[in-house]
């Protein structure tokens, strides 16, 4: 079991090193391939009508002169040991873990990026919980009662569930909840340990645009999970022994039903704690993924860099928990 | 003893008991797919919409020439958009009329009718292009690692899960910003029509591979493959003549499943900004639009909101109704 975790825990870390130099190396080859020089990489960072001395003297201090391999082990070793920055008269010093320093604004990109998280953490998580507990519910009713009135009912409303785009159903409960019957009007950002009541408040409706599209889906897979499971041999075994219809259900059905679920849980978890981009544009929250599209918008290769290897981080450890956590349940899992 | 078999064919009453009518035919698997197919009535008129679908955005430019639509004509007379509303369409329902039954978006009042037509063919080209290519890039390096195994497999699978901890979102955003300007010595629509199919279909090839790669691995011991190879058939031979037609039924399914993710994913970049730029109408891109005037203009975001609902609505009934047909586990 040791040996298994730390087995996966190795290979989790090489797959986010290799996530990064790819990601280092598509945004700095991209702007190559679209036909930009160093130079104007360079250019970039100075302010108008530079000399070609001081392109030259960002280019050295700041490392665009040397190969991408250089650079890239550069940007590694400001993880884990910071980084100083010879840039215009006084050097800036980049704190550990530095994520990289933005030129434009003058600004770390990891201090940035924890003031980002615990919105997007609250986003996810509440969401998450939500989309878990009504999908799952939702697909193991249907699932015994299959064709029953709620099965039809509930299997419908998951088919329209899964084909609303995010930004429609957002949008559309902003205008009904928050113009046009204003009980939820003037959404902002509250923090939880200020105010726990207007937290979850004002992300009521962020939670469920989000909740009702994953519920949806996870309501389909449950239900079609649960139908299999339930037709096997070892459920007629355990209710020929006796055992109560709940308990078949739940310790022997569920459980075996529910492992797809979970790993699709773990995916679409990480994916989201790098940044519900759609989500947090429509209700303008100011989470990773604002950050992200406004890094993306204003340019700014340091930031987009640094938002990329944390929202790959994300995806990365939310698989090797859920990897392990099927380990701890499952003997079978450690063996392959 | 052998007269009264040798008699049976020519007695007078044998060939009633076989009704000429209902003759017994050997059926291939896709015909009886095809039969439980037309039993599914709602999958069928998911079928019927993705049909007129094609059809409208295949037709869009001679229909809007027909009709006289222009998705990009301003109409801004006073009796269309209220001056003093700052610019909202005059009337209920976003403007509704006789000239614009759908309605005008405020400021500038384009008609939402011709604007949705338009946008119908954007997002079904990217759709059915992105499908298109990560469906030829799964599908090759999916067989590939079913089929071999050993080390190909352990490539071919690394690669698809550093594929799968990408923030894809992020990375297609990123990617349709720096290629903006022009790349590939295309310019404007073009330019992001291509980027959009290049970006949705490049990323999303690992869901496909993973499929295929589980099909093949059960195909790979079934015994018409050591036949085959029996016979002296070579890799790539059985790979396309072997496996490749038994996988049509899955990769059909999926794809008309893909379909639809795309449709939302082409429309989330949209809204976002990053996919199809304006004026060139999209769904995603009037949902942009539209959510600016949620409070004041709310039916706006609701022709886009719809269109896209219906399609993506419309291909998940046909996929699924495909896979229940083509899947004789299912019911």
């Amino acid at each position: 079991m040791f040996a298994y975790i730390i087995r996966r825990t190795f290979a989790a870390l090489l797959l986010i090193l290799v996530v990064s130099a790819v990601t280092f190396a598509i945004f700095f080859l991209l702007p190559r391939i679209a036909g930009e020089t160093s130079d104007q990489l360079a250019a970039q960072y100075i302010g108008k009508n530079p000399s070609p001395e001081a392109i030259a003297a960002v280019k050295k201090n700041l490392g665009f002169d040397q190969p991408l391999y250089s650079q890239y082990w550069n940007f590694l070793k400001g993880l884990v040991g910071g980084a100083e920055y010879k840039f215009g008269p006084d050097p800036v010093t980049c704190h550990v873990p530095c994520f990289g320093y933005s030129f434009k604004n003058h600004l770390e990109v990891w201090p940035e990026l924890t003031k980002r998280i615990p919105v997007t953490l609250s986003l996810a998580i509440g969401a998450a919980v939500l989309w878990l507990v009504s999908g799952v519910t939702t697909g193991v009713i249907s699932a015994l009662k299959p064709r029953s009135i709620f099965d039809r009912l509930a299997m419908g409303v998951a088919l329209a569930g899964v084909s609303l785009p995010v930004f429609f159903t957002g949008a559309l409960l902003l205008t009904v909840f928050s113009y046009e019957w204003p009980i939820l009007d003037n959404l902002q950002y509250v923090n939880f340990t200020d105010d726990p009541i207007m937290w979850a408040r004002n992300l009521i409706l962020p939670w469920i645009s989000l909740a009702f599209l994953y519920s949806a889906l996870y309501a389909r897979l449950t239900r079609a999970g649960m139908l299999e499971t339930m037709s096997e041999d070892y459920i007629r075994t355990a209710r020929a022994k006796g055992l109560v219809e709940r308990k078949v259900v739940t310790r022997h059905g569920l459980r075996a039903a529910l492992t797809p679920v979970v790993t699709i849980f773990g995916m679409d978890l990480g994916l989201l704690l790098g940044g519900a981009l759609i989500t947090e544009q429509v209700f303008s929250l100011q989470g990773i993924g604002a950050f992200a599209v406004q890094a993306i918008a204003d340019n700014d290769l340091p930031k987009i860099l640094g938002v990329t290897l944390l929202a790959a981080f994300f995806i990365v450890v939310c698989n090797l928990v859920v990897d392990l956590l099927y380990a701890l349940v499952d003997p079978r899992v450690r063996l392959s | 003893m052998t007269a009264p078999i040798k008699t049976a064919g020519n007695e007078p009453g044998a060939p009633a008991t076989v009704s000429p009518a209902k003759k017994i035919e050997g059926r291939s698997l896709g015909q009886i797919a095809w039969t439980r197919f037309k039993r599914d009535k709602i999958a069928v008129a998911g079928g019927v919409v993705v049909i007129l679908l094609i059809l409208l955005a295949v037709l869009a430019k001679p229909i809007e020439a027909l009709f006289g639509l222009d998705p990009d004509a301003l109409h801004q007379d006073p009796d269309i958009l209220d001056a003093n509303l700052g610019g909202l369409p005059i009337g209920n329902w976003g403007g509704m009329s006789w000239d614009h039954p759908l309605g005008v978006d405020p400021l500038q009042g384009r008609d939402l009718l011709s604007r949705a037509i338009e946008g119908s063919w954007v997002s079904l080209l990217v759709a059915f292009g992105a499908t298109v290519l990560s469906n030829t890039i799964g599908t090759v390096l999916g067989v590939m690692a079913g089929y071999y195994g050993g080390w190909v497999d352990t490539v071919i699978s690394r690669i698809m899960d550093v594929f799968l901890a990408f923030p894809l979102l992020l990375f297609a955003i990123a990617i349709s910003t720096s290629l903006q300007g022009g790349a590939f010595g295309l310019h404007g629509l073009p330019l992001h029509i291509m980027v959009l199919i290049f970006v949705i279909g490049f990323f999303n090839w690992p869901y496909m591979g993973r499929i295929v790669r589980g099909q093949t691995l059960s195909l790979r011991e079934r015994e018409f493959v050591h036949a085959a190879r029996s016979l002296g058939a070579r890799g790539p031979f059985i790979l396309f003549k072997e496996l490749l037609p038994n996988l049509v039924g899955p990769i059909l399914v999926y794809s008309t499943l893909l379909i639809p993710t795309n449709i939302l994913f082409e429309a989330g970049l949209s809204f976002l900004g990053v996919g199809i730029q304006p004026p060139q109408a999209s769904w995603g891109g009037m949902l942009n639009d539209a959510i600016k005037y949620y409070q004041v203009d709310p039916q706006y975001m609701v022709v886009p909101g719809l269109a896209i609902f219906l399609t993506v609505l419309a291909f998940n009934l046909l996929g699924d109704g495909l896979r229940d047909a083509l899947d004789p586990k299912s019911n």
